[in-house]
């Protein structure tokens, strides 16, 4: 049994589990056509679940467990981690498979503490099936790929990164029962206290809707720069953004970030300046139609992504290309 | 308030991985290190709220000798004293490893409050902070843009997906993650650096027992997901050439 966790808030689903129910069919070795295969259950938790778990019935799935609480609504990981155990007691899962959220990166390390079992985070493929399965991951900031196997007793818990595998890879069609799974949590055990979740910036721009953008990063150098980055942004009819540490050292706007802690994006054109690829960065805009890659690193992350790559001084390159622009 | 910080030593940014020969790990002899970002940002929180609300900042790392160099970093950019759990075989241990490790030489600190970086640029599991904090039997929450130390208690900005952003409250004693960005980092002044010779470092054996989550068995250089074309010449010729490429081939501009 493999034991996908979905994560929802409100009774809306986040995108990200169908990606990770992909990546739970691929590891079960169900066929292309949904058939076949290791037994998959998808484990709901939440105050209310039976909306998302509706949805969810359409996967090539043999399960669905709703595990509803009052106290999983809003979300503490004291809580999440008593229902999540539920779900793994009732289905004795070899593998539990998760999206590589920012609430799954909260609690999931506490779970697999508590559970004695192995947690590899972040993973962005798989080799073979079943427990025998082998987790490529990044490290070193992206520069070089690990192959890992977990170590310990079963279940093995595996966080898949956002984008790793697409959502529409998900196979349809199975008719899971969909069954409840009673939970119990003590609310004196939950010692946080959270507040409603709340937005800083007002989005007066929206980088989602922006047929192109250029996007600076750290190769920028210093606010003194970030005008060249503009001036190309114009030529080329661009929105301009940034890179997370742009945005921390206040060179542009939060709203303009671009990544996991900013904005996702998929314009048609996306020119990366000076930007080396971090995987935070690469979830936010690799959905671009176009990439191009300025760096003067040959090595960086950056240029994996690229349909175009340039190495070279963007110092030099950008205003290139501004010129270029100009000329019509 | 006692405040822990904990700090992980990485190669550099600008460091090109080379592997070793069996292809487990990277070749040590060739890297360069430097303290590790995120936790470079917990450091200066904890020197803030000890600016703030008094009281003592103590280092925590755990690691082969080399890591000494950022903990006497970190001493000379404020903290008072350091502990560090040396041995070689900590220099690859996955976070299970290491966040055991910390716990053992940190339980009988008693400890207020337990900073760390919320991921390591180096294998960047994103694991030990919260698997420690559970060692230390005391609460965490994660990916921390704001503290605010209340009594007792703790107020946190943690961090969303997309923007979005929530304050948290929870007990002391408490571990964060922190994330970059939460301030501005200061820098080891000529008199931090001469004070911190003389400030202490408590060495700690690394305890038996601590069994590691899981195994590396193989490290590659990622392969491409894409065909890159790779544009070339002076950067007129370059740039000439990927205007030509957006305009007639990806009708991008």
């Amino acid at each position: 049994m493999i034991l996908v966790i979905a994560e929802q808030r409100d009774g809306k689903l986040n995108r990200a589990t169908w990606e990770t129910v992909a990546a739970a069919q691929q590891l079960a070795g169900v066929a292309p056509d949904g058939s076949g295969g290791d037994a998959i259950a998808i484990g709901v938790l939440g105050a209310s679940g039976s909306a998302a778990a509706g949805e969810l019935a359409a996967a090539a799935v043999s399960q669905v467990l709703v595990a509803e609480h009052p106290t999983l609504d809003p979300y503490t990981p004291d809580a999440y981690i008593a229902a999540c155990r539920a779900v793994i007691d009732s289905t004795a899962p070899t593998i539990v498979l998760l999206p590589h959220t920012y609430q799954t990166r909260d609690f999931a390390p506490l779970l697999a503490t508590r559970i004695r079992s192995p947690l590899i985070t972040d993973v962005t493929g798989i080799t073979g099936t079943g427990g025998d399965a082998t987790f490529t991951r990044p490290m070193f900031q992206g520069k070089l790929a690990a192959q890992v196997k977990p170590l310990g007793a079963a279940p093995a818990i595996v966080t898949m990164q956002i984008g790793a595998i697409r959502a529409d890879a998900a196979r349809l069609g199975g008719s899971p029962t969909t069954s409840r799974v009673s939970v119990t949590v003590d609310p004196t055990t939950i010692r946080q206290r959270p507040e409603a979740p709340f937005r800083e910036a007002k989005q007066a721009v929206d980088l989602a809707q922006a047929d192109r953008i250029v996007a600076v990063g750290r190769g920028i150098k210093s606010q003194e720069n970030i005008p060249l980055a503009e001036r190309l942004a114009k030529a080329m009819d661009a929105e301009v953004a940034a890179s997370r540490p742009i945005c921390d050292n206040g060179w542009l706007p939060m709203e303009r970030q671009i990544g996991s802690s900013g904005q996702t994006v998929a314009p048609k054109l996306y020119v990366a300046l000076g930007i080396s690829g971090a995987i935070q960065h690469l979830v936010g805009m690799k959905g671009a139609r176009t990439i191009v890659a300025i760096n003067k690193d040959a090595e960086a992350p950056i240029f994996e992504v690229a349909d175009y790559g340039i190495v070279g001084d963007l110092f030099e390159i950008a205003p290139a290309l501004i010129a270029e622009l100009e000329k019509g | 308030m006692k405040i822990a910080v904990c700090i992980k030593q990485v190669p550099t940014r600008e460091w090109q991985p080379r592997l070793n020969d069996q292809k487990t790990w990277v070749r040590e002899q060739d890297v360069s290190y430097e303290m590790n970002e995120p936790d470079a940002y917990a450091l200066e929180e904890a020197l803030r709220l000890r600016e703030k609300h008094s009281g003592e900042v103590v280092v925590c790392s755990a690691g082969p000798a080399r890591v000494q160099s950022v903990v006497r970093e970190a001493l000379a950019r404020g903290a008072d004293r350091a502990i560090h759990v040396e041995d070689d075989r900590l220099g690859a241990a996955d976070a299970s490893v290491v966040a055991g490790a910390l716990a053992a030489a940190m339980r009988d600190e008693q400890f207020d409050l337990v900073l760390t970086g919320l991921q390591s640029d180096d294998q960047g599991h994103g694991q030990t902070g919260v698997i420690l904090a559970e060692g230390l039997g005391m609460v965490s929450s994660t990916i921390i843009m704001e503290v605010q130390v209340e009594g007792g208690s703790l107020r946190v900005k943690r961090e969303l997906e997309g923007g979005w952003f929530q304050w948290i409250g929870m007990p002391l004693p408490a571990l964060l993650t922190i994330q970059s960005g939460i301030n501005q980092l200061r820098y080891a002044t000529l008199k931090g650096i001469m004070a911190a010779k003389k400030k202490e470092i408590r060495k700690v054996a690394l305890p038996d027992g601590l069994q590691p989550s899981q195994q590396i068995v193989g490290l590659a250089v990622p392969t491409r997901s894409k065909q890159t074309r790779m544009i070339g010449g002076s950067p007129a010729d370059a740039a000439r050439e990927l205007v030509r490429c957006l305009r007639e081939d990806a009708r991008a501009l």
